[in-house]
């Protein structure tokens, strides 16, 4: 976790079109601590579908997507939030088991855990004494 | 026979002062169209957000609450006034050292806010979906508009 970005920088590089809409995310907050097999992050993603949410692992980089919908009707007073689409990436140190990684969605918060590969866990050595 | 002494330090004092009531002036009734940059860039300390909107026959509140168990939730209203309550669960079972980042925050809140018309407190509903609240506060019948039809002689 040493560098994460923001904004949308890798799309293009990876083909997807930009849109004009995309061009405004939001930074969801989040929280990301160790778990006994390698980490998880838990990220606030208020308005977001079980199904419009998007976790990716490339090139070591970790990227969390989603589109938030209001459900809001009639004709605005006053606003102190605005819904879009969340992005943030993280760039991840260790390597990750893409194919055990479980992302869950409850309450419009995303918890996601990404194991650690089995070639990067730490192997007990054991010291000989002679 | 009292010295007005120079007190760059009260000087500040009073600017600072100054400042927070202007700022304060221009955020009070701020109306914006479209999306804000940042679900909490207007937050100014305030817990949860929450978006005003009305239609012909109801007034809605839409909050930000994720993470918030819904049985947690507490709305009340009184009058013109709506109060909304709850617990954001922290998370649990894990040790300081563990973390890398923690940028969510947790615990205990209330907000009360004053609706721009009277609404019939027994028939206001409240659903909560994906961490957003929408609380549905029917107007008061003295409240609604009233259409008045024009006679042709």
């Amino acid at each position: 976790m040493s560098r994460e970005t923001t904004m949308p920088t890798q799309r293009e590089e990876r083909g997807v079109t930009g849109t004009r809409e995309e061009a405004q995310t939001m930074t969801p907050a989040v929280d990301i601590f160790e778990i006994e097999d390698g980490l998880a992050v838990v990220a606030d993603m208020p308005g977001v579908e079980k199904d419009a949410v998007d976790v990716r692992v490339e090139n070591d980089v970790l990227t969390i997507s989603g589109k938030a919908v209001s459900k809001e009707c009639g004709d605005s007073l006053y606003r102190e939030f605005g819904l879009t689409h969340y992005f943030r990436q993280f760039q991840l140190n260790s390597h990750v088991d893409q194919e055990k990684i479980k992302a869950e969605m409850k309450y419009g918060v995303l918890t996601i855990q990404l194991p650690t590969a089995e070639k990067a866990k730490p192997k007990k050595i054991t010291v000989n004494i002679s | 026979m009292t010295y007005m002494l120079w007190n760059p330090i009260r000087e500040l004092d009073t600017l600072r002062r100054q400042l927070e009531r202007e700022v304060d002036r221009v955020f009070e009734g701020y109306r914006s169209e479209g999306p804000l940059p940042t679900p909490w860039g207007r937050s100014l300390g305030r817990y949860p957000l929450l978006n005003l909107s009305e239609d012909k026959d109801n007034i809605y509140v839409e909050v930000l609450a994720p993470g918030v168990g819904p049985e947690s939730l507490e709305i009340t209203v009184v009058n013109d006034t709506l109060r909304i309550a709850g617990e954001k669960q922290p998370l649990t079972g894990i040790k300081p050292e563990q973390f890398h980042r923690s940028e969510r925050e947790s615990g205990k809140f209330a907000r009360t806010i004053t609706l721009p018309v009277r609404v019939d407190g027994d028939s206001v509903k409240a659903d909560y979906k994906n961490g957003l609240l929408l609380i549905t506060l029917p107007k008061a019948p003295e409240a609604k508009p009233k259409q008045i039809t024009v006679n042709v002689n």
